[in-house]
């Protein structure tokens, strides 16, 4: 086994401070009891977080925000199982194409697809919708769940079905009580990964959301170029936690290391 | 090895119609329609008028304002790959060099904060960079002084650093992964010194990772926009802020629309060739 | 009217022809081995008998039913897989009562006979487990139990024993044959390895570019080679020299020579190499008549150290011609 030396554990200390600074200080700030941005000292105070949840702006584009996540996971998730079915079992014509289609949000811009959005909800009077607003999600998320439902896929062994098959299971038996629960570690692990990403979601949210449908990441976005205090941090704290809760769930569920690295 | 090829072919339609139906309708259409506004006619009084046009695509090429936002992202963008580079290559390798349970520890330390909303850990950067922040404590301490940091482009290119690092880490851990520690010890076996064995042994057998971590890494913090919003401030503008000023703020669509949609074209063209990089190694690998 | 019957079935893949023109008769309660060399479509014959491949052309009956292009879920048959393929969420208990679950058997009913399968292949004592929880000896077990808990009129094996190492092989070959038998199921395993099929099989279908070559009991395979082919693929051979001028190949297996003094046999030879086996010594010698491979048991008494000249000695009973116009 090579070990590291005092120099390269030096560096791993280094770029794991930068990693963690900002969001180590805004979980600091968040508790401070001062009117402007400083750290709470001796004193600690959950003032601003009171603040939090007083402010109605924040409140709504929460709630908007969550529910647009648990919403719009949903559909992807719904989509992206018989679509990757599709594709790892299929060989159609066009298989690739579909599944370069439906991995291409990967490699478009959010921004580019903000202003399309914007310019295709102005024409067809869908601007301030939730429901067009889910669906603009639905197609920058499936991806993600696409990508760890193919992996899923292609990772297991047919002759399972096979054998359920020989043992007389319908196909829809087959698909309910043999394929179902063996990707449904990717399943769920995609809904959470989807719903982490679209509760993220700003760049493309910011052109398409109304005051009706503001999310959370939008709210924040237009709070901080505006005024700054530390309920932006207690804000932010919050989020924090809650992608933690979220990150910590998948990693029960499906590995974090494996979904983040990927497997090829 | 089932052959039934039609039945197969029709369910397969059905399975992904709706997912085909969604993504024309919420992703083919209006990119199409940003395509076609690009070349529209646009006046101040009227907006878009419908006529044809490349005068959009002509100003961005001649108009020294437009030239000079885009040179700006270009140099941010690489100045952001090169630091990443820099950073996550001797990152990821240190990382796969650790005993087990650390190793699994700092990685996910290392690629967590990739799920924490971009907007939070800006705003950290912010309140890190300000006038009255640790960062200025620090140089204040060594006898720097205060620094103006915020609103400039080290502000914005330390926080991209920051959020692009983890795409730098991935592809570069997996080749790692895939690489037999053995060889390198044969090489050190064979009387190369430590530096050696990593230049002529590790480097090379890592450098598919290295090349596409780098495209996605530029790719992404070209086309960066929370960023630069919150940390570059009005005049510090780059591409992305630029479109969204001419949407928002100017109300030139047309204009916004053609900015776009060069940024669309260099976005696919990186990822693309990333994508390359990626099949190509995997298929020699395979052969 | 025979038990199964495979009648000209063949599978092409475009101008590739996995299966072409096979036809077998199986008696009810017969061991069946597919032999042959990866690739001669003994697995391919397998699936279109399972119905997970569709035959291009030919019938696949049994009990006088055509079952040619039945759905595999109404076929029946138990089939025990290369990878096992046990249902990885499931028990061993779950995964055995699978099929009787598909076939409505009430539950008390369903849990007897889960009850006395895993009792046949020794497993009652694991039932609440999970296959990753299994040695791999143990997921063999399951599946087959899991085959034959639904009492398949047809068992099928895809290489069952190649995921085990040779201890357990051996093992579990005969344990293989003794269920059967008790059972008494009509079976048809798949295999490669002609040690597996000769130990367990009534007859040996031996296959070979999609074709059959030979079926015969495994001494006759052994004994009476077909071909060229199967004679070196069932074992080792020697050639000898035509008895007359235009005289047909003869052929001896290793060990049918036996070793005599020099000039008190058939012809001479020289040792150039043996190779201890434990209960045989196997020796590469040179003779006039050729190289030649032998075998011989090892009964105490001390072995031919290389160089040292022998006798080849043999019984002409044990001479084997070859059919003429065989590879």
């Amino acid at each position: 086994m090579p070990r590291n030396g005092s120099f390269a554990i030096l560096f791993n200390t280094l770029v794991v401070m930068f990693m963690l600074a900002p969001l180590v200080i805004v979980c600091l700030v968040a508790f401070t009891p001062e009117n402007t941005l400083s750290l709470p000292g001796w004193n600690w105070s959950l003032r601003w977080f009171r603040k939090v949840f007083e402010h109605p702006d924040f409140v709504t584009s929460f709630i908007n925000s969550l529910w647009l996540a648990t919403v719009s996971a949903s559909i992807a998730v719904g989509l992206a199982v018989p679509a990757s079915l599709a594709i790892t079992r299929g060989n159609f014509p066009g298989r690739q194409a579909l599944e370069g289609l439906f991995l291409s949000p990967l490699v478009i811009p959010h921004l580019v697809l903000g202003v399309a959005l914007l310019q295709m909800f102005a024409r067809i009077g869908a601007t301030g919708s939730f429901v067009w607003l889910s669906l603009a999600h639905v197609v920058v998320i499936t991806p993600y769940a696409m990508r760890l439902l193919i992996a899923a896929m292609t990772g297991y062994d047919r002759s399972v079905e096979h054998a359920a098959l020989s043992l007389g299971a319908s196909r829809l038996t087959v698909f309910r009580r043999i394929t179902l629960p063996m990707i449904l570690p990717g399943v769920s692990g995609g809904w959470l990964l989807c719903f982490i990403n679209s509760f993220d979601e700003v760049t493309m949210s910011i052109f398409i959301t109304a005051p009706s449908t503001i999310t959370l990441p939008v709210k924040m976005y237009m709070y901080a170029t505006e005024s700054i205090d530390p309920m932006m941090a207690a804000v932010s704290a919050l989020v924090v936690g809650l992608t933690a809760a979220t990150a910590l769930l998948l990693d029960r569920i499906y590995g974090l290391d494996r979904v983040l690295v990927g497997q090829r | 090895m089932s052959d039934t090829s039609t039945p197969r072919a029709r369910s397969a339609v059905w399975l992904t119609l709706p997912s085909l139906l969604l993504f024309t309708v919420v992703l083919l259409t209006p990119l199409s329609l940003t395509l076609l506004l690009s070349f529209n006619e646009y006046d101040a009084a009227r907006g878009a008028t419908g006529g044809f046009t490349f005068s959009h695509y002509a100003a961005i090429v001649s108009d020294g304002y437009y030239l000079e936002i885009f040179l700006r992202t270009l140099r941010i963008g690489l100045i952001t790959t090169f630091l990443c580079v820099l950073i996550g290559v001797p990152e990821a390798y240190i990382l796969s060099r650790m005993a087990a349970p650390w190793r699994s520890v700092f990685l996910m330390i290392v690629l967590t904060p990739l799920l924490v909303s971009v907007v939070v850990r800006t705003f950290g950067w912010s309140m890190l960079l300000g006038i009255e922040g640790p960062v200025n404590m620090l140089f204040q301490a060594l006898g720097i002084g205060k620094t103006r940091m915020l609103y400039t482009e080290g502000a914005v290119i330390t926080a991209l650093v920051h959020v692009m690092l983890p795409f730098m880490v991935i592809p570069v851990w997996t080749a790692l992964q895939k690489l037999d520690p053995q060889v390198e010890q044969a090489a050190l076996s064979f009387g190369a010194s430590r530096l050696t064995a990593i230049v002529r042994v590790v480097l090379p057998q890592i450098m598919p990772g290295i090349l596409s971590g780098g495209l996605i890494v530029f790719g992404l913090a070209a086309s960066s926009f929370a960023i630069p919003g919150l940390l570059g401030g009005r005049r510090l503008k780059m591409v992305a802020t630029t479109v969204y000023d001419q949407y928002l703020h100017e109300l030139n669509w047309p204009m916004g629309a053609a900015i776009a949609v060069i940024l669309l074209i260099a976005n696919l063209i990186v990822m693309l060739t990333c994508h390359r990089v990626v099949e190509r190694q995997y298929r020699r690998r395979l052969g | 009217m025979p038990f199964l019957e495979l009648d000209a079935l063949s599978k092409h893949y475009g101008p590739v022809k996995a299966v072409d023109d096979v036809s077998l008769s199986v008696e009810q309660g017969e061991f069946i081995s597919l032999l042959g060399p990866s690739g001669c479509g003994k697995t391919t014959t397998l699936q279109m008998i399972a119905g997970f491949v569709d035959a291009t052309a030919g019938r696949i009956r049994l009990q006088g039913r055509d079952i040619t292009h039945a759905p595999a879920n109404t076929r029946g048959l138990g089939i025990v897989f290369q990878s096992y393929a046990l249902f990885p969420h499931m028990t061993v208990a779950d995964n055995v009562a699978f099929g009787l679950e598909m076939q409505k058997v009430d539950r008390a009913e369903r849990a007897r006979r889960v009850e006395q399968a895993l009792a046949l292949v020794h497993l009652d004592a694991h039932a609440g487990r999970y296959p990753r929880e299994l040695s791999g000896g143990q997921r063999q077990r399951v599946a087959l139990a899991r085959a034959i808990v639904i009492r398949p009129p047809l068992l099928l094996l895809d290489e069952p024993l190649s995921n085990l190492d040779a201890k357990l092989r051996e093992a579990m070959q005969f344990e293989l044959r003794t269920i059967q038998q008790q059972v008494g199921t009509t079976t048809i395993m798949v295999t490669h390895d002609q040690a597996e099929a000769f130990s367990v099989s009534d007859r040996v279908v031996v296959m070979q570019s999609g074709r059959i070559t030979q079926i015969d009991t495994p001494y006759e395979v052994y004994e009476h080679p077909a071909s060229e082919f199967i004679s070196r693929f069932v074992g080792k051979t020697n050639l000898l020299p035509p008895a007359t001028a235009n005289g047909p190949q003869r052929h001896i297996r290793p060990e049918k020579l036996t070793l005599k003094p020099a000039g008190q046999g058939r012809s001479d030879a020289t040792v150039v190499d043996r190779f201890f086996l434990g209960s045989q010594w196997l020796y590469h010698l040179e003779s006039p008549l050729g190289p030649m491979v032998v075998v011989q048991v090892n009964d105490g008494s001390p072995a031919h150290a290389p160089g040292t000249v022998v006798a080849l000695d043999w019984d002409d009973a044990t001479l084997r011609t070859l059919p003429e116009g065989s590879r």
